[in-house]
């Protein structure tokens, strides 16, 4: 038998405070009626026989009167199916796409569990984007975790749709996607879902849909049924899959605000101390398991705050996933699309998933020296803008024509456009051909040589 | 044992009203999971604990069981080649149980029960034994004998000894009947508690340094055996990739690695290839000597609150063996974070960015159970301890790096700008320190060569004055410097990129003996002397450059480590080509 609790102590914020109950577990899922319509909280805390309880939905018309409240007896959880390929879903995990309800064949708890390191896989497996800079620099790889920090109004929706569009996820296999918007605008939103129309791939996506007009602390559910619903189409049904979550700093601001009012002692710039295990218990969630087929790749969409990478959200972030995709304004406002900093972004799988075998065996050598050219290249930017570029030497003006040009045609592919790894690399073995050899001081002399080779069979077969 | 009701949950920390016999930092087991806890502050009317498990859909009114004895470690043979959680649960038998994710309140035994191991006993019966004498000894791996220790606080006369034999860890090997006649059982195992250093005889001084082979921290900033380091650097900068070399190539004989808080994928590649990796010293896989402690940071933050402890508690232990052991730990910000959550929820006032006031204390106390020490039977060993440091931001004014700094004494920045340009390590060879350097020049003179600490000086002074000329350089660019210090820039490239910057793929430049490193300063500053004599006669320095002498210095890196006549051939060749720049008028002059 259900206990129904009539009234309520206390509202503060999405935080409602009932007093009273007996039996009450930590996380259980409350029931709150109020006014005949029903609303879903959580349990976050118990002393004694009060609990506080955060109602996912807010707390807008409720009183401490109005409101009956039952114990659920569980905690969150999702119904899953093969059938949620191709639905969409609310924040809370329920169907908004007018096709009814899920007939589960499992329930899993939101939260997950986590994965025993002794049981992943180490991944190595390189996913093919398509796009150079990423492809070439920051290659992403079957499993990881690889997020792209930007900036309001750069093209960063895009850039992801485009990954989704190009990514060879699954070569052959069974893929699928999972989308989580939190805080996002309708217009996002629409933007995926038609993106995803066009490359014909909507039967094999699911939506969850928290939009910018959504109740916030719905927010900090999202990401958890998505990945949930990742877990059990990759380790369950073999698939692999990638997931996309934006906003991110949406999600953290929604934790912001549930913490302030559950009056926490606030960490960096208000968000709680605890915000870094919180994001970790996200994106961990990526990854590769021994004994199964599938694997889950995350691609979460950061947007930084007046650009500041130093901020919370995307610092935390970049501690826990596998390295960052970073946007850069400068290049945005220059026309370049992707708008990729090639020397902030980072994937830390990279080393092993590139080389003969994987990619080519150039691969590692010529972007290092890519990197480390561009670096220069900056350098000899701060230079010039102090003393001129008249004033610079003949071989720090040929730097500065490298960086242009790589700039332009490697990292500012264009959209639409599908590069293969071969043209990608071929392409950065163009660029570096416009410096002299002795520049050249990453390239190894076995890598020389191999070119040399490579070169010689490829004319061969030209001829 | 007595058994309380809980009564308030908040994440990890549950509590128990009214006044219990539980005492601080006892161990209890929580609710019909059996969640593991500690008890963490002691009031009249409320215990507080926290709960080293997820406690989501635990329930008021569950039983919350006391043990009587505070968290502990088990130590034993069977502790190396394998991977334990922040509480020493191993992660192999947790996925016997519970598959690929780990699921609450999997209570398996921290080692192997049914192992049998080749025990070879070495006290025998009537003898007078103390606390830290060896008793039995058995391989634990093939290049690793396990010393079984008496217990610190137990001495006496031993009544019974078994014979020499396969035993397994809890089989009784001794009886000791110590001077008030209360008998004690020793097996191959003992417990004792992470939160306490182990005794010690003395703590003898710092006087050999960990060789890691990694030429920017053994030649410029070394740590000293029983030293402490930090490892401080942002995102993506390579703390982890520093923290794996030092793993694989430091000399300790025992490496306990924790990854605290850290990726999962890290901790499985670190598992993959250590198992795969050949110490060229006893050709066997460095897992033979390796002991892994990861909790990710997506396990409960309170096991990754004392997974350092129980790192350091084992590294102690085998240390009393008279071993060398080197702890790494990634990363303590994760633990410090650790701290600053639970601190958090049990409402503490806050000092500086939300970390408690205890913080520095807590830092000391870890950093202080390094040390070379005199164990109780009177042999040598050491805990060298190397932390590494995520500040937020980057920003090293932090909290965490700032109070590590200060319990530290070797300082490994790492530079976001040398990683940009792939630079590693991504040592920032003008922040860091290392105040064992005093310490440590008697050995490097003895043991490698007299004259290498002049050596390491001529360098550094190089990098300065190089730090220096590039502030000039940013403002009006590299032309209008005179030669010589032009050549200063040049000869720093070269120490830069041929020395400092080591390629950790590279299968003779990841690791590099002390004398490589000694011949590759001497071959560095030959050029530069030699270089110093033609300019001072208004050689131009393009002339210089033309030899090639710089890139072939560059890469002289990537020669066999077994072979050092090439240094000596370099250095003729450098005198030959630059001898023959020599300007012929003075040639003449000289006649």
């Amino acid at each position: 038998m259900r206990i129904e609790h009539i009234g309520l102590s206390e509202v503060n914020g999405s935080l409602v405070v009932i007093d009273g109950v007996k039996n009450a577990s930590f996380e259980e899922i409350v029931n709150i009626e109020v006014n005949g319509r029903s609303r879903v909280g959580r349990i976050v805390q118990i002393d004694g026989e009060r609990v506080i309880v955060q109602v996912f939905e807010g707390t807008k018309g409720i009183s401490l009167t109005n409101a009956v409240s039952t114990l659920t007896g569980h905690t969150m959880k999702l119904a899953l199916s093969k059938d949620i390929l191709g639905r969409t879903f609310d924040g809370l995990g329920r169907p908004i796409d007018g096709m009814g309800e899920i007939y589960p064949d499992a329930e899993r708890d939101i939260n997950g569990l986590p994965m025993n390191p002794v049981n992943r896989i180490y991944p190595v497996n390189y996913i093919n984007t398509g796009i150079s800079a990423i492809d070439a620099l920051t290659t992403l790889i079957r499993g990881q975790k690889l997020p792209i920090f930007a900036g309001s109004g750069m093209k960063y929706n895009e850039l992801a749709a485009q990954i989704v569009k190009q990514a060879n996820i699954a070569d052959g296999e069974p893929f699928a996607v999972v989308f989580a918007a939190m805080g996002v605008k309708n217009d996002v939103a629409e933007f995926f879902r038609s993106s995803f129309e066009s490359s014909g791939a909507m039967d094999r996506v699911v939506m969850f849909l928290n939009l910018s007009n959504d109740p916030v602390i719905e927010r900090i559910i999202t990401p958890r049924c998505a990945l949930t619903a990742a877990e059990y189409l990759a380790f369950e049904l073999n698939m692999h899959i990638l997931v996309i979550m934006t906003d991110m700093t949406s999600y953290c601001e929604a934790l912001r605000e549930f913490s302030s009012s559950k009056g926490e002692i606030p960490g960096r710039k208000g968000y709680p101390g605890y915000m870094y295990s919180d994001l970790a218990s996200l994106y961990e969630r990526a990854g590769m398991l021994k004994d199964k087929r599938g694997s889950v790749t995350q691609i979460p969409i950061l947007t930084m705050p007046n650009d500041d990478i130093t901020n919370p959200v995307t610092d935390l972030t970049g501690y826990i996933t596998e390295g960052q995709i970073v946007m850069d304004r400068g290049l945005e406002s220059r026309g370049i699309y992707p708008a990729i900093n090639v020397l902030a972004s980072l994937s830390r799988l990279m080393k092993d998933g590139i080389g003969a075998g994987f990619t080519r065996r150039d691969h590692s050598d010529v972007a290092n020296q890519l990197f480390s050219l561009y670096a220069r290249v900056q350098d000899t930017k701060a230079l010039a803008s102090v003393i001129g570029e008249d004033e610079l030497s003949e071989s720090d003006r040929l730097l500065l024509q490298f960086g242009e040009r790589f700039e332009e045609k490697f990292i500012g592919q264009g959209a639409g456009v599908n590069r293969s790894v071969e043209e990608t690399l071929e392409l950065g073995w163009e660029l570096l051909g416009m410096l002299p050899d002795n520049q050249l001081d990453r390239i190894s002399p076995e890598t020389r040589k191999w070119r040399a080779e490579y070169l010689k069979e490829r004319g061969g077969e030209k001829r | 044992m007595d058994s309380y009701l809980v009564s308030g949950i908040n994440g990890s920390i549950i509590t128990i009203s009214g006044k219990t016999n539980l005492s601080m930092s006892e161990m209890v087991y929580v609710g019909r999971e059996k969640l593991v806890g500690e008890v963490i502050s002691l009031s009249g009317d409320k215990t507080t604990m926290q709960v080293y498990e997820e406690t989501s859909g635990l329930k008021i009114g569950e039983s919350v069981q006391a043990t009587g004895s505070p968290i502990c470690a088990t130590l034993g043979p069977g502790i190396i080649d394998n991977i334990f959680d922040g509480i020493e649960r191993p992660l192999g038998d947790i996925s016997k149980i519970s598959g690929s994710f780990i699921t609450k309140g999997c209570n398996v035994p921290s080692l192997d029960e049914k192992r049998q191991f080749d025990v070879t006993v070495t006290a025998k019966a009537g003898d007078s034994i103390s606390g830290g004498e060896i008793y039995a000894k058995c391989p634990e791996t093939p290049i690793i004998e396990h010393r079984c220790l008496v217990p610190p606080e137990i001495s006496g006369r031993v009544t019974y000894a078994a014979p020499n034999g396969k035993y397994r860890v809890n089989d009784v090997i001794l009886k000791i009947k110590d001077p008030k006649g209360k008998t004690h059982n020793l097996t191959l195992c003992q417990k004792w508690p992470i939160r306490i250093p182990r005794p010690v005889g003395r703590r003898l001084p710092l006087s050999r340094p960990l060789i890691t082979g990694q030429r920017v921290l053994d030649t410029l900033f070394p740590v000293a055996k029983g030293g402490a380091a930090a490892i401080p650097g942002g995102f993506g900068t390579g703390k982890t990739m520093t923290q794996h070399q030092l793993a694989k190539w430091s000399d300790a004989d025992i490496i306990v690695y924790v990854g605290c808080g850290e990726r999962g994928n890290e901790m499985t590649n670190a598992l993959e290839e250590f198992r795969e990796l050949i110490d060229p010293k006893n050709n066997s896989p460095m897992t033979y000597r390796t002991i892994l402690i990861a909790n990710t940071s997506n396990m409960p933050v309170a096991a990754r609150e004392a997974s350092i402890y129980t790192g350091v508690t084992i590294a102690e232990y085998y240390r009393d063996m008279g071993y060398h052991v080197a702890l790494m730990a990634d990363s303590t910000s994760r633990w410090a974070e650790a701290l600053r959550e639970i601190s958090g929820r049990l409402e503490e006032i806050p000092a500086e960015e939300g970390f408690p006031s205890y913080l520095p204390s807590r830092l000391s106390d870890f950093y202080e159970r390094a040390g070379y020490m005199q164990t109780l039977s009177g042999r040598e060993g050491s805990v060298t301890l190397i932390g590494a440091v995520s500040p937020q931001g980057a920003d090293f004014s932090e909290p965490v790096t700032q109070n590590t700094k200060r319990f530290t004494r070797s300082f490994w920045a790492l530079d976001k700008s040398l990683a940009y340009a792939r630079h590693y390590p991504a040592i920032n060879w003008n922040q860091s320190y290392s105040e064992y350097v005093g310490d440590l020049s008697r050995w490097y003179g003895e043991n490698v060569d007299a004259h290498y600490m002049d050596l390491r000086e001529q360098i550094r002074d190089i990098l300065y004055e190089e730090n220096r000329l590039m502030e000039i350089v940013k403002l009006i660019g590299s032309d209008v410097l005179p030669d010589e210090q032009k050549l200063i820039i040049e000869t720093a490239r070269i120490i830069r990129l041929g020395f400092l910057q080591q390629n950790c793929f590279h299968k003779d430049d990841t690791y590099v003996p002390l004398i490589k490193q000694f011949k590759m300063m001497q071959v560095i500053l030959h050029l530069h002397s030699q270089s110093q004599r033609l300019i001072a006669k208004q050689v131009p320095i393009s002339k210089i450059r033309n030899t090639g002498l710089y890139e072939r210095l560059i890469n002289m890196k990537y020669t066999p480590n077994d072979d050092m006549t090439i240094f000596d051939d370099l250095i003729s060749e450098i005198s030959e080509k630059l001898d023959a720049l020599m300007p012929k008028t003075e040639h003449a002059q000289e006649e």
